[in-house]
């Protein structure tokens, strides 16, 4: 232990990190009957560095390209010692940090967490989840397969159907007029490059405002806490919540797992770019309530296009949720209940549509 | 448009189609110039060319009103059968859609109201083309190359001539007008192209077509030959490939007879007739001791084993001494051929089921999640050897037959393998798994009691 202490203090000697984590032993957490709802982002990041960790490890077979990607994939699965772990993990992690990721802004809606002074950690969070879809967009890609690259071919031209810069939009990420190894290639790119270094950038601007500002707590708590101080009780983030977050992340861990090696991700058919969809093609599942409701609209509304009503709508309504936070009445007055029942009504509408989708043919 | 030279009539048509009624009128020319457009030979300027556009359309605007009365039709719509013919029913003849009409055949004047005026042998009219005459008008058309070249080029002329050569033909040449003539097959006044679904002619319809005539036992009773053919062919394996999977390359009546010259293959020529589809086995019967010993006897090759309108789908079973068995009408239990039949069949049934036991494995480790795509796929080569070896019956060689169950047996015990190592690979992981979610389980437990102590 001496030594192990001499090691800590010559460090410390250079580095000075007592002063850095000093914050971080006199942070706390609030405690409450919803605190569990806290490990959410923690678990998001648990899975975002396992999906770096794996990434880079199947970095080492993966071949972006027309003519191999699938091969190196199958490779991976078949060859690698392990690979198929790795990749059945990469996959399912992926999902379950999508899941994670809009279970915890759900959360961060209905427990209000977004008030005021937070608007910044509720936008920087939004664009993470836009950037998380993001990702599992472009990575569906790369293995190369029927589903996937119908399924490209479909994303990739609804957002040509965006006026104006719709068409060159598609053309950008399609690096051409159609889905090819060209896609595949600048996907690749997107997907290990531009979209984990801008993700990093702002999960760390992210965590920092999140320990600038402390955890909220729910505005009818906060009132009764103020009316009562002595009422209020808190748990040390460190070690406290930092060891029930660990445990957490390893329930995770054990998810990830079980899933990866009872039900290791599928590799399908090899994308022929010659043959005609797959019926009933349908994207991921998270894109599927967006996919669904597209489906639904009537080719015309009113003079306008369906489609492109429908991929508008998204977009604004994308936009208005990222600046949720500016339509809520200022702390401690009054929240606003409607912004309560948007919620309840768009994460209804979200797993309805996403059945719907899932079951319709 | 155009306004043809020698007609009394002016046909306004889309096709610039000339009206043809050879064998109603005298002797056609085929020169050039029958084709050619009065006037536009002779047009020598541009503004020549508009004027005299000018007036052909004003002409041709007075004269449409002529060319769209058909008097033939006005009455003919309103007839029962068998004189009746609507103008919807004649639409959808091949003929009326290139512009005949039913001048073309019958002659006449359809532009007169008067019914002694339009059917006036004077006007050429025939009425009822006699059954007799119907070979040779249709052929005054169709066996003409320069006519048909103008509606369809690759459109062969030689039907008549085969028709001449065909069972039909020839007893049709010595008196006998049961048999068929040309409107007994195509139909008449809505006669469509074989290549529409709805023609009587389409590969489709071809059975039903012939069947008409040849399964009616009255009809064929002086003809003294089965009528069994159709219901025969109805529940044979080329009918379920054209009708029930709709591959339009099976056989059908034609497939084998010829259609204009249509005759029974011969007991000798059987074999030829078959190998036009069925290449290998015909090659491999050829050198084979039977091709000699059906010779001898006059036997008609393929269909010995296979029959020949109701062909079953092969299978294994025709090998066996079962009541499927073929073999076993000729040869004696016992004796060498006996012991080569049951050979080959215990070496297929072997391999079939090495194949299926194989699928069995994979399939399983696929639902497990296992990657196994590449043994599926090697699963056809096994698959292919099966296939090989059937056709290689045809040799009667068991030697032959061997090496291909031997190959097969070879790939099917490599993905057999493969199988059996997926499986042991999976049972392995979910060890693994097992060993990983108890250490996982300690180490939360450790957490929580840890978290305990610091709490207390």
């Amino acid at each position: 232990m001496s030594l192990l202490r001499n090691v800590r203090d010559w460090l410390d000697e250079r580095l000075e990190w007592e002063d850095l984590i000093a914050p971080l032993r006199k942070k706390t957490v609030p405690l409450h009957r919803l605190s569990y709802w806290y490990f959410l982002g923690g678990i998001t990041l648990f899975l975002f560095v396992i999906q770096v960790l794996t990434g880079i490890l199947l970095l080492l077979y993966y071949r972006p390209g027309a003519n191999e990607a699938f091969e190196s994939v199958q490779y991976i699965m078949t060859q690698v010692k392990f690979g198929w772990l790795i990749r059945s993990i990469h996959s399912w992690s992926a999902n379950l940090m999508i899941f994670t990721a809009f279970a915890h802004m759900f959360s961060v809606l209905f427990l209000k967490a977004y008030r005021k002074p937070r608007e910044l950690t509720w936008v920087s969070g939004m664009i993470l989840l836009f950037l998380v879809m993001g990702f599992g967009f472009s990575g569906y890609l790369l293995p190369w397969n029927t589903l996937a690259f119908f399924a490209t071919k479909v994303g990739t031209e609804i957002t040509g159907q965006v006026p104006v810069i719709g068409k060159p939009m598609m053309i950008f990420l399609r690096g051409g007029e159609d889905v090819t190894g060209a896609t595949l290639t600048r996907f690749f790119g997107f997907h290990v490059a531009v979209l984990p270094g801008l993700a990093t950038l702002l999960i760390f601007f992210h965590l920092l405002l999140v320990q600038r500002l402390g955890m909220s707590v729910p505005p009818r708590l906060e009132a009764e806490w103020s009316a009562n101080p002595a009422a209020r009780r808190e748990m040390k983030f460190f070690p406290n919540f930092a060891l029930r977050e660990l445990m957490a992340w390893y329930v995770a861990l054990g998810v990830l797992g079980a899933l990866a090696a009872i039900f290791p991700w599928n590799l399908g058919v090899k994308a022929d770019p010659f043959v005609s969809a797959p019926a009933g093609i349908k994207p991921e599942w998270y894109f599927l309530f967006m996919f669904q409701t597209l489906k639904l609209i009537p080719p015309k509304v009113w003079f306008i296009d369906g489609e492109i009503l429908g991929v508008l709508g998204f977009g604004l309504i994308g936009l208005l949720w990222l600046l949720l936070p500016f339509f809520e009445s200022e702390y401690p007055s009054r929240p606003k209940r409607w912004i309560t029942g948007l919620a309840v009504f768009a994460l209804a509408y979200v797993a309805g549509m996403s059945v719907y989708g899932h079951l319709a043919k | 448009m155009a306004i043809w030279q020698n007609r009394k009539q002016i046909v306004i048509s889309r096709g610039f189609i000339p009206e043809k009624s050879a064998f109603l009128r005298s002797p056609r020319t085929t020169d050039s110039s029958r084709l050619k457009p009065v006037g536009m030979t002779k047009a020598r300027s541009a503004s020549a060319a508009r004027l005299f556009s000018l007036a052909a359309l004003l002409l041709l605007g007075t004269l449409a009103f002529a060319q769209t009365k058909n008097s033939c039709l006005d009455c003919h719509s309103a007839l029962p059968d068998p004189l009746g013919v609507t103008a919807e029913k004649f639409s959808q003849d091949i003929h009326a859609q290139k512009g005949l009409t039913c001048v073309s055949c019958h002659g006449g004047d359809p532009a007169s109201d008067d019914p002694d005026q339009a059917m006036s042998p004077k006007k050429g009219w025939k009425g009822k083309i006699d059954r007799k005459q119907i070979p040779q008008l249709c052929g005054s058309c169709h066996s003409d190359p320069a006519y048909m070249r103008q509606f369809n080029p690759s459109l062969r002329t030689d039907q008549l001539s085969q028709y001449h050569t065909s069972v039909h033909g020839q007893r049709f040449a010595a008196g006998d007008t049961k048999v068929a003539v040309c409107t007994d097959c195509h139909s008449v006044h809505d006669i469509r192209a074989p290549g529409d679904p709805n023609s009587t002619v389409n590969p489709v319809n071809v059975a039903t077509t012939c069947s008409r005539c040849h399964a009616d036992a009255s009809y064929m009773s002086s003809y003294k030959i089965p009528t069994n053919q159709f219901a025969e062919y109805s529940k044979s394996v080329h009918h379920d490939a054209l009708a029930v999977r709709g591959d339009l390359s099976a056989p059908t009546c034609t497939t084998c007879h010829g259609n204009h010259g249509a005759t029974p293959p011969g007991v000798d020529k059987v074999q030829n007739v078959c190998s036009n589809c069925h290449t290998f086995q015909a090659q491999m019967y050829e050198k084979s001791t039977h091709k000699k010993a059906f010779d001898a006897a006059n036997l008609p090759g393929c269909v010995v084993c296979h029959s020949n309108h109701g062909i079953r789908h092969p299978t294994d079973a025709m090998l066996s001494a079962g009541p499927d068995a073929v073999c076993m009408r000729c040869h004696t239990p016992g004796d060498a051929c006996d012991r080569a039949r049951a050979g080959i069949l215990s070496d297929l049934t072997q391999l079939d089921e090495a194949i299926k036991s194989t699928d069995r494995v994979l399939a399983v480790a696929e639902s497990s999640g296992m990657e196994v795509s590449e043994a599926r796929l090697a699963q056809d080569q096994a698959r292919d050897s099966l296939t090989k070896a059937r056709v290689t019956i045809h040799s009667f060689r068991t030697d032959l037959v061997d090496q291909d169950i031997q190959a097969g047996l070879k790939v099917a015990a490599k993905n057999l393998q493969a199988g059996k190592q997926a499986m042991v690979e999976r049972n392995y992981r979910r060890f693994g798994l097992a060993i990983s979610l108890i250490a996982i389980g300690l180490v939360l437990v450790g957490l929580r009691l840890y978290i305990k102590q610091i709490e207390s």
